[in-house]
């Protein structure tokens, strides 16, 4: 009795999250005549046209490549960072690790609006202004203790019996986090890198108002001035909005047999 | 693999919320020596473990290896093994890789890994299991390569927490007899932690008896079982625990509050006598008979008797053998015989 009801509620479900996404992405190959008809679940024709003009006259890649720097660069940085945080708040004894724990949570829930006058000046003084490091700086400042709040809470989990085992095995404290702690605490690294690496790549405000021409417009910037005083292209827009989520997608994918395999790993202890 | 003496000199533990884990212990491991800390938990027998293993510093006293004081040492420094209680595999190697990780950590041939490895594996009847990984493996086959894991070092002193609390029954026993042969061939010095009482008595040369972060009695078991220092180890070591009377109970002469104390299996069960009781519960064990009796004396507690058949009817006469009787003086310490 419970498992077609269980069925029935997860295609309810299922519709509602997917259908979005699949108007998005049927919208994206209808062309411009027929986007404002009355709309159809199965389209009659298709056409690359909103694609070709986002590659040819919008040259899309130059954002594409900004986003995919600007949002590499701060995960590559904010991971190892945090990393090395999280274990001497997780591990180490910290006077006051409340306390800096509820800061660090603070600072990373601290609303951007806030600061983006002051950050605006600041960059404006290193001369940062349109440049990679003058997002990835500010982008650092709210995902790094976001990581590292994410990441002591994973690693606290771990049983510290196995980097103790490591110790007595003769190895150091730094050896044992190696050898034994990274690699359990993988499936959270790696959950962390994709939350950080989501933040910066669907981040607007900072984006805009720290970049000032198309060479360093990100993704979500670059859309949002497709739209010109009269019209706004849908068909592009739609389409951009699915090359945006490309890379999103495939991240998640690669990610998400490891991030679930190794949860359990982690679980049990062995 | 020469084995060494381990040697603690006052250690006391503090920790930082103020909770005083262990008091002044002064204990001696003798090279090669099985020595059993054994008490009920919170007793500062695990603390007192990794004390020795440098996983923890004391609050004071002095840590000595083999005459050298290692007490500022670092675990690896001390080149000592253990094993824990959950056993703490690496989940993401191979047993072959967790046997393996503490020779290439200290930086041996690969020849002299594979061949160390290779030895222990057979030693333990784990060679079949080198390429598996510990989620694979039952509780059992778990142990033996927490134990392999240890022995593959060769290290200079081997530190046991409770490692057999994990295993069914059964198991158990198998486990606590190759534990022991292994000890007679390795010639190791080994400290095990345990709260079972019948692992300590079993396993030991030695046996610690703790609590509340000091040690109440250190002999061998034998002398343990058949002196303890007082009413606390009295009821501790032996199962099941030994009866404790006033001694004015059994009209003995003696100041008020000293008490007796009496295994259960010296009681016996006579047609008549100067004590009466109520049998209440009989529990059958197949080989014996684990009979509780209420004495007819008010305030007299319940004492167990241990018989070969059972109790003739509700109404019994226990009877104490006086030479194996223990007095205990009022503040539970045993009194001089």
């Amino acid at each position: 009795m419970r498992r077609p009801v269980a069925v029935a509620g997860s295609a309810v479900l299922l519709t509602g999250l997917a259908l979005p996404l699949y108007w998005m992405l049927v919208a994206s190959f209808t062309p411009e005549a027929e986007l404002f008809e009355a709309p159809r679940l199965i389209p009659s024709t298709l056409s690359l046209a909103h694609y070709r003009a986002l590659f040819d006259a919008r040259d899309f890649w130059i954002p594409i490549r900004n986003s995919l720097v600007v949002a590499g660069a701060t995960t590559a940085v904010a991971l190892p960072v945090a990393t090395a945080c999280a274990y001497a708040i997780a591990r180490l004894p910290v006077p006051g690790r409340g306390v800096l724990l509820s800061v660090i949570l603070a600072v990373s829930m601290f609303p951007q609006i806030s600061i983006v006058g002051p950050l605006y000046l600041i960059l404006r003084a290193l001369r940062l202004l349109n440049t990679y490091p003058g997002l990835v700086l500010p982008y650092l400042t709210f995902s790094t203790p976001l990581a590292v709040w994410l990441l002591t809470a994973f690693i606290r989990r771990l049983p510290r019996d196995l980097e103790q085992a490591a110790m007595m095995d003769g190895a150091s404290r730094l050896r044992a986090a190696w050898d034994v702690l990274l690699p359990l605490a993988a499936p959270g690294i790696a959950s962390t890198a994709i939350l950080t690496f989501l933040y910066c790549w669907n981040e607007f405000l900072f984006a805009l108002s720290f970049t000032l021409g198309p060479e360093r417009y990100t993704v979500p910037v670059s859309v949002m001035l497709f739209r010109s005083r009269y019209r706004i292209p849908w068909g592009e827009v739609l389409a951009a909005t699915v090359v945006a989520s490309i890379p999103v997608v495939i991240l998640v994918l690669t990610c998400q047999r490891r991030i679930v395999a190794g949860l359990s790993a982690g679980a049990s202890k062995g | 693999m020469p084995a060494a003496s381990i040697q603690l000199d006052g250690i006391s533990k503090t920790y930082p919320g103020g909770h005083t884990a262990l008091h002044g212990i002064d204990l001696t491991a003798a090279a090669g020596e099985f020595l059993v800390l054994v008490g009920p938990s919170g007793c500062g027998k695990s603390t007192l473990l990794r004390l020795i293993a440098g996983l923890e510093a004391p609050t004071s006293g002095r840590i000595v290896l083999d005459g050298v004081d290692v007490t500022a040492w670092t675990p690896q420094a001390r080149d000592l093994a253990m094993v824990f209680q959950s056993y703490a595999l690496y989940p993401h190697m191979t047993v072959r890789e967790n046997l393996a990780y503490g020779l290439r950590v200290r930086r041996l041939s690969r020849a002299a890994i594979d061949e160390r490895v290779a030895r222990v594996a057979e030693a333990l009847g784990i060679a079949p299991l080198l390429d598996r990984r510990p989620a694979q493996l039952s509780g059992g086959e778990r142990q033996r390569v927490a134990l392999g894991r240890a022995m593959v070092r060769e290290p200079r002193a081997f530190l046991l927490d409770e490692p057999l609390s994990n295993l069914d029954p059964a198991l158990r026993a198998h486990a606590r007899a190759e534990l022991r042969q292994l000890h007679q061939r390795l010639g190791s010095t080994i400290v095990y932690v345990t709260h079972d009482q019948e692992e300590a008595m079993t396993l030991g040369t030695r046996i610690a008896v703790m609590r509340k972060g000091r040690i109440e009695q250190l002999a061998p078991p034998l002398a343990i079982y058949d002196r303890p220092a007082n009413t606390f180890v009295a009821r501790f070591i032996g199962a099941p625990a030994m009866n404790l009377l006033p001694a004015s109970l059994l009209g003995i002469d003696a100041s008020p509050g000293d008490c007796v104390g009496i295994r259960p299996h010296d009681v016996e069960l006579g047609p008549g006598g100067a004590l009466e009781g109520r049998v209440q519960l009989v529990e059958p064990r197949g080989h014996d008979y684990l009979v509780h009796i209420q004495l007819d004396v008010t305030g007299a507690p319940t004492i167990v008797a241990v018989t070969h058949t059972p109790p003739p009817g509700e109404r019994v006469f226990p009877q104490f053998r006086r030479d194996r009787l223990h007095a205990f003086t009022a503040d539970g310490r045993r009194a001089e015989q």
